[in-house]
């Protein structure tokens, strides 16, 4: 009797909520079917593909993709280069849209203000396909880079086909395009900061340093760890994004450009890979992310801040 | 004087002069590309073939315009992306808000789990092979619904439209539910309409990614009648469209058209492909500009 009460109960509370279970029906069956699938898909690691009988079906290997990839020198380089291109990133861009969201704030022609950040977040919307195309035109033979280059008495150079310039190309094409885009969130921080907070710094003489270090500062710090924690956990995906490399690198910067979301497309879709050890390879990836995320979330915590989760 | 006058008045601290040259030298460099990109665009071949310098657009010719029009690929492709965008946009709309609003009550039961579910897919997936599979065994290959359905639902929005329709006071709906009305009614007479401005800023952040969509064309469709805009412009910008410069080259020869540079017909299928973004870009910027996203990276 005392069992059944709260059952029935939950029973007539989820009676009452039937409509929303019929409106998140959809995005739960998305999930399942897009997420979830391939998560279970994942079994697949530890499996040699037989297109014939499909993930459930092939035949198990049990630890032999991991093992065939401890050896692989190409994972090895791919490896290598998605934890340097996405360090280097994180680093190079991760503090830019900070110091552009105080610089913004603080500069008080409203006008002007309005102008810089519609021009700065604009490449943000447009794909990299798109950009990736600009990038190559301004960087070929011809293009405007070769022209200053050799006006200045420079050779001519290919910058997209040259190893020591291909990450740094990453690099700033990437702040490039998202730092308007990146600025915003800090922006909006700053906003929410109580203005009489500044007026009173003012009044007591800080200068614009001390108001900064004092007041900005705090405001935003927690947005930043916060965003901090999921760049960190997305940093082997967004990072070394697949979207931007694809579309920039060739042949001759694979050394210095292969990640491992480029290595899987190109290994399963044009060199036709084993699809069971494609599998083990992406799994790596996930788990280390997951280990990222954890790590930055403990990290975040220990500092003090409120963190993810 | 007044206040507003002297407000009018107030001179540009050494601060402001310094942020004004940085942020403008910023301005210039991020702006320059897409400058290059539309005085390429219109260049005359002789032009740029014999300057050494070319960086004001000191020819106007819109040859390479007239031949890309001419290209047959190119409206398919550019068909399809109107038909991936607006079916794309319904549907990524329709499930989110049904999603984020059922997301946004409190009361119902496994709701936190729910949430937990969603949430681990953004820092946890099953890779792109047994994704592919999964994809390919439901028959979305070579089919336009593979850049509409596994494409379309974005979790990061959900999150912001679930924290969004939380905070729209519970009196509203209960006025309603007295008379009878039903959740699915509600949302639809009462909760949509209050939030038009907030959906349409979504609508349109989901149609710029449709129109934008290239990577599940690039998995998943090799099939060029069904191709998007993204890929014909891959092809004519990255991997070169032979067909293209053929088309140019004929046409030329036949001297229906002047001779066309090839950079300035790829910097024209940019500046085409692009308008439908930089017409929508003033609404998208009037409403992310007021820090909706803020609400979004807790919750």
């Amino acid at each position: 009797m005392t069992a059944r009460t709260p059952k029935r109960r939950l029973g007539k509370t989820m009676l009452q909520y039937k409509y929303f279970y019929l409106m998140v029906l959809p995005i739960l069956a998305w999930y399942a079917l897009f997420s979830y699938g391939p998560m279970y898909g994942v079994t697949l690691a530890f499996k040699t593909f037989n297109y014939g009988k499909g993930i459930l079906g092939s035949p198990w290997t049990g630890l032999d993709n991991f093992r065939t990839l401890l050896t692989d020198p190409d994972f090895r380089t791919a490896f290598i280069n998605t934890i340097v291109i996405s360090l280097m990133k994180l680093i190079i861009h991760f503090p830019m849209p900070i110091i552009l969201a105080i610089v913004l704030y603080e500069f008080s022609r409203k006008k002007a203000r309005r102008f810089f950040q519609t021009v700065l977040t604009f490449p943000h919307f447009i794909s990299w396909v798109v950009l990736a195309g600009i990038v190559t035109n301004i960087l070929s033979k011809d293009g405007i880079y070769n022209q200053i280059a050799m006006l200045l008495g420079a050779d001519p150079s290919a910058p997209l086909v040259d190893e020591r310039a291909f990450r740094p190309i990453l690099y700033l094409t990437h702040v490039w395009r998202e730092i308007g885009w990146d600025s915003i969130i800090y922006l909006a921080a700053l906003a929410g900061i109580n203005p009489e907070l500044f007026e009173a710094a003012e009044v007591d003489g800080a200068n614009r340093f001390r108001r900064l270090l004092n007041i900005a500062w705090p405001g935003i710090k927690s947005t930043v760890a916060v965003l901090l924690i999921l760049h960190v956990g997305q940093m082997l995906t967004q990072g070394a994004s697949f979207e931007q490399i694809f579309n920039l690198y060739s042949s001759p910067v694979y050394s210095v450009a292969d990640t491992i979301d480029t290595y899987i497309y190109r290994t399963s879709f044009t060199v036709g890979g084993d699809f069971g050890y494609m599998t083990a390879v992406g799994v790596v990836k996930s788990v280390i992310s997951l280990v990222l995320l954890w790590a930055a979330n403990a990290f975040a915590k220990r500092m003090g801040e409120q963190g993810l989760y | 004087m007044s206040a507003q006058a002297a407000a009018n008045k107030k001179k540009w601290s050494p601060f402001d002069i310094w942020a004004f040259i940085v942020l403008g030298l910023l301005t210039i460099v991020t702006f320059f590309p897409f400058y290059n990109v539309l005085i390429v665009s219109v260049a005359r071949f002789e032009a740029i073939s014999k300057s050494d310098f070319y960086i004001l657009p000191l020819s106007f010719d819109l040859s390479a315009y007239k031949l890309l029009l001419q290209d047959a690929k190119f409206w398919t492709s550019f068909l399809n992306s109107i038909i991936v965008t607006v079916a794309g946009v319904a549907f990524s709309m329709a499930i989110s808000v049904a999603g984020a609003y059922a997301l946004s009550k409190r009361g119902m039961p496994g709701r936190n789990a729910m949430l937990s579910l969603i949430l681990f897919t953004m820092f946890f997936n099953g890779g792109l092979i047994p994704f592919y599979l999964i994809v390919k065994e439901l028959g979305l290959v070579n089919n336009l619904l593979v850049m509409i359905i596994p494409a379309g639902l974005n979790t990061f929005y959900l999150i912001i439209m679930k924290n969004y329709f939380g905070g729209i006071p519970e009196s509203l709906e209960e006025s309603a539910k007295l008379d009878g009305a039903n959740d699915l009614y509600i949302l639809y007479k009462i909760i949509l309409p209050i939030s038009a401005p907030f959906m349409a800023t979504f609508a349109l952040f989901y149609a710029v990614e449709r129109w934008n969509e290239w990577w599940y064309a690039l998995i998943f469709i090799s099939d060029a009648s069904k191709a998007p805009l993204q890929i014909y412009l891959r092809e004519t910008l990255i991997t070169s469209n032979s067909m293209l410069s053929l088309m140019a080259q004929t046409l030329a020869e036949q001297r229906q058209t002047a001779k066309v540079y090839t950079p300035a017909l790829q910097m024209t299928a940019i500046v085409i492909s692009s308008i439908p973004i930089v017409a929508v870009y003033p609404f998208l910027q009037k409403h992310f500009d007021k820090g909706i996203m803020v609400g979004s990276i807790k919750g």
